[in-house]
């Protein structure tokens, strides 16, 4: 049973054990960190398979097109083509690419060819070689017939009557909510307390409309799979993916193979943000494997990652709040249009967490959220790290500061004025759970105070509104946002872990969690050392292979930690108990029996007389002495509680109010994730996914010219580097939550919630002028400080 | 055709074709610690030193390699004795999901032959052909700055 089985409570009073751990809370090396450092980790193109068959697509090149014809018989003479796939050779399945639970969330509009093609780099055909070189020679002497259609390429237009309807085939389906007629992917209405008489109360009432763009996720390793068939005439993936075992199950649905002859391996993983939370190139490699018997290979250019991969769904939120003067909210209300582009991959989830992780941030009286995510012919919107957090903090946040603005307060205390805290229920978790009703949530700990007071000292807050100015044309400013997240989906994410004792006293530890460079193979080993009083060299890890490892849902909304991490401690849990009644049973046979409890300590069976047996005699015993067994055990563990993590993020920038450009001098992070199980590994969290943020707010767009995408390589689209990354401090607040392993909850998706709306409102305070649409560039400024300059209404609107 | 050149101390002979880029080839004999993020020069992850000066390997041909030396990934350090800067990578906890880590260890590798006491603001400059996603790049720069530390420290 999970802990939290036996009553509520909260962490206050678990604090003490805090520093009380040697395995965890402790900066240890990463397991898979000296390979990787050597050069010798092995992705998933690291292997050479003999008479392996290379892939390359031939992408569309109209955003909305009916294929009229396909004609292969030029592209077949190339030599060394083996055999070309397309709508006309393949079987016609309707499914999600979206690597979710059973059933899931997403519409199944999403064929292996479309006869319909829906985005400039939508799969037309694809060809398998003898090389990479004849593979794609042959693509291009592919001739295709379309007629082409007028494409939908405004969000804003996609509900009305007449707009052209992107899918318009009888087989597409989704949840309530879709309606294929009005190009909905996803729409929902919920509402919680009577907002409507809570509004009527309001001293004010503030209402404004933001914007925020595409993001590509731009792991460096780009989406490869490759496939064979095992001696058994079983398939083997062995594919860059976040969930391979929901690829297992969709790609034996696309394929039409049982589950029972798919093995999926997932290899190292070079970086997935949600890119490869999604089935999205395995099946061509492996309908090629199954057609031809041979090995096959597909490798995305980095051209085909950001045309033909996933990204971040684009939205225009409208966001109103009704507060009393003295700054009480008493009722919150947001609209969301998104944009899920061609194929409503994670559509109706995304946007759920736009409203779901914002707004029970603020305790209101009433709360309203309406959603519609639409079909267009730009590109395809998709799972990326924040997952509908960042859109909905940008909104909620740089609102707040301008509701605080109004009302003359500091945006600090405004907010912690209203932050919910320890003891207080989610009001919204039960209208929005995963594609459906959830269940409810209550706060069992909360550190979010305390992000804020520490932030606010980090970055120096008394300074705001005194900040001098280096330069006549260089203005400063300070911004900051509150954030919450959560750990895994309630009531649906199980994890599950197999552990077993070896001669030497090590352990075998096998996952189905899945490492993708966030470090949870070292987290989760971590977590086993801890609960076994080994060091952490005695854990030998083994993650995510579909034949080995038992079923974890995989790595995504932050549940790792948190799911995977406890389900590590109750195989270990039961380990323990196995070693304790196996050392009874040597201690009895050998006519000493213990003279009390048993207990482990460094690597021993301990007797309260001080006696003791190591693991390895213990194993020693059991293997080869007396009553023979294997001591294993397994666990697994699905919560119906998903604790937020908390975090308070500060900047300070600098704009040139000649050229435009914003400097992020300084930069803040005060996160509450519970206890850190490795500490510096947090702190990398926190930096990363706020370094990438911190192009969202500032540099990252998608730029297309009709429908097609321009900005498509990484000269193209500006991500920061080490050149533009600020001073940095990450602050760790302490808390524990009673239901994570050991104290934890999650870190990975809320340093992403920040960086908008963060910079948005220092730059705001720079210069006076509001920015209500991301991302803010040096045009954007420009156009903004000079709409200042001549006297117009100081907001750029979107 | 058949370029001769030395990797990682050994003298070799290889056959290719002439457009092949030095990526494709060292990938194909077996040197897999050179990475694939690009293919135009923009992320850093196939960076090797060529002749000790650090060079994306998906731009040189190749059969401009002939006569020179290649150190890739795989001449710096082992199990056994990693290199003073992959050790500094692995306490700074630098290493999230690996793809860039070989490209900046050689980075930092040239940048110290070169700038044995480099600043805050060299460290930023040897990184910044190199992209990465998931550190934010905070903990790269002080590993290098730390491998800067460490190397004096070992030449001592």
């Amino acid at each position: 049973m999970s802990e939290q089985a036996g009553g509520w409570d909260t962490g206050a009073d678990s604090l003490h054990r805090y520093d009380d751990y040697t395995q965890i809370n402790r900066n240890q090396r990463r397991v898979d960190a000296l390979k990787l450092a050597l050069g010798k980790g092995t992705f998933s193109d690291d292997i050479d398979l003999p008479g392996m068959l290379h892939l390359k697509c031939l992408w569309s090149p109209h955003a909305h097109a009916r294929i009229t014809s396909i004609d292969t018989s030029a592209a077949e003479k190339v030599p060394g083509v083996v055999t070309i796939l397309h709508h006309g050779n393949v079987p016609r399945v309707p499914y999600t690419t979206a690597g979710q639970g059973h059933p899931e969330p997403s519409p199944y509009d999403t064929y292996m060819f479309p006869k319909k093609v829906r985005f400039v780099g939508d799969r037309v055909a694809c060809v398998a070689a003898e090389s990479e070189l004849a593979a794609a020679r042959a693509a291009r002497l592919i001739r295709v017939e379309y007629e082409v259609l007028e494409p939908l390429l405004d969000s804003r237009r996609a509900m009305d009557p007449g707009a052209p309807i992107v899918h318009d085939e009888p087989e597409a389906s989704g949840l309530p909510g879709y309606d294929k007629e009005r190009n909905l992917a996803a729409s929902m209405e919920v509402f919680h307390g009577d907002y409507a008489a809570a509004f009527a109360k309001a001293d004010l009432v503030l209402e404004h409309e933001y914007e925020v763009p595409y993001q590509h996720q731009c792991a460096l390793e780009p989406h490869v799979a490759v496939t064979w068939l095992d001696e058994d005439n079983r398939l083997v993936v062995r594919v860059a993916t976040q969930v391979p075992f929901h690829s297992r199950r969709i790609l034996a649905r696309v394929l039409g193979i049982p589950v029972s002859r798919i093995r999926v391996i997932k290899p190292r993983i070079g970086g997935g943000f949600g890119g490869k939370q999604e089935i999205l190139i395995d099946d061509l490699p492996a309908m090629v494997t199954l057609r031809t018997g041979r090995p096959a290979r597909l490798f995305f250019t980095r051209r085909e990652e950001f045309s033909s991969s996933r990204a971040r769904h684009p939205q225009i939120l409208r966001w109103k709040t009704g507060v009393t003067k003295d700054g009480v909210v008493l009722a919150q209300e947001l609209e969301v249009l998104a944009n899920t582009g061609p194929y409503g991959a994670h559509a109706l989830t995304v946007q759920g967490c736009t409203a779901g992780k914002t707004l029970p941030l603020y305790k209101a009286e009433g709360y309203r959220f309406i959603m519609n995510t639409v079909y267009t012919n730009l590109a395809n919107g998709g799972a990326f790290r924040g997952y509908g957090g960042p859109q909905g903090f940008f909104a909620m946040e740089a609102h707040m500061s301008e509701v605080a603005e109004r009302l003359g307060l500091d945006p600090a205390d405004f907010r912690t004025k209203n932050l919910i805290g320890e003891g207080d229920e989610n009001p919204l978790s039960k209208a929005l759970g995963e594609g459906g009703e959830g269940p409810p949530q209550r706060i069992r700990s909360c550190g979010i105070q305390e992000c804020v007071a520490q932030g606010k000292a980090a970055i120096g807050w008394e300074r705001r509104g005194k900040l001098a100015d280096p330069a006549p044309h260089l203005r400063r400013g300070l911004g900051m946002a509150c954030l919450m997240h959560g750990s895994g989906i309630p009531g649906v994410d199980m994890a599950s872990a197999f552990l077993k004792l070896n001669d030497d006293g090590s352990f075998n530890l096998h996952v189905g969690a899945t490492e993708i460079g966030t470090g949870s193979d070292t987290i989760l080993s971590q977590i086993a050392a801890e609960a076994l009083q080994v060091p952490l060299h005695k854990i030998i890890i083994y993650s995510s292979d579909t034949d080995m490892t038992p079923f974890d849902k995989g790595a995504y909304a932050s549940s790792t930690t948190y799911i995977s991490g406890t389900s590590v401690k109750k195989a270990c849990d039961g380990v323990v108990e196995q070693l304790k009644q196996a050392a009874f049973e040597i201690w009895r046979h050998h006519g000493d029996p213990s003279d009390g409890p048993l207990t482990i300590a460094d690597e021993h069976v301990v007797r309260p007389d001080g006696k003791r047996l190591s693991y390895s005699e213990i194993c020693l015993s059991t293997f080869y002495e007396h009553d023979q067994h294997q001591i294993m055990d397994h666990g697994s563990h699905m919560s119906m509680e998903s604790p937020p993590p908390f975090a308070a993020h500060f900047a300070e920038v600098e704009v040139d109010v000649e050229t435009g450009a914003v400097r992020v001098l300084r930069y803040v992070a005060a996160t509450d994730c519970g206890v850190p199980i490795h500490p510096q590994n947090c702190e990398g969290q926190i930096e990363g996914g706020a370094v990438t943020m911190l192009g969202y707010a500032l540099s990252e767009d998608f730029v297309f010219a009709g429908g097609r995408l321009l900005s498509d390589t990484f000269r193209d689209y500006k991500q920061f580097t080490a050149l533009d990354v600020p001073e940095f401090t990450p602050i760790l607040v302490k808390t524990f939550e009673p239901s994570g392993p050991f104290g934890a909850k999650s870190v990975a998706e809320i340093p992403t919630d920040g960086p908008g709306p963060t910079i948005a409102n220092a730059v705001s305070n720079a210069l006076g002028v509001r920015f209500r649409k991301l991302p803010i560039t040096p045009e954007r400024v420009r156009e903004a400080w000079l709409a200042k300059q001549q006297g117009q209404p100081a907001s750029t609107r979107a | 055709m058949r370029s001769e050149l030395e990797v990682n101390g050994a003298r070799v002979a290889w056959e290719h074709e002439p457009h092949e880029f030095l990526t494709e080839v060292l990938r194909r004999e077996g040197l897999k610690g050179t990475k694939r993020g690009c293919e135009s020069g923009d992320c850093g992850a196939c960076a090797v030193l060529l002749d000790g000066e650090e060079v994306p390997s998906c731009l040189v041909l190749a059969a401009q390699a002939h006569g020179h030396a290649v150190e890739t990934i795989e001449g710096v350090g082992s199990f056994e004795a990693p290199h003073p800067i992959q050790e500094a990578f692995l306490d700074a906890t630098a290493i999230q999901c690996g793809y860039c880590t070989p490209g900046m260890v050689l980075a930092t590798k040239a940048l110290l032959a070169e700038t044995p006491n480099p600043t805050e603001a060299d460290a930023r400059a040897c990184l910044a052909g190199h992209l990465c996603r998931c550190t934010g790049y905070v903990k790269p720069i002080q590993a290098v700055l730390s491998a800067a530390q460490r190397c004096q420290a070992g030449a001592q």
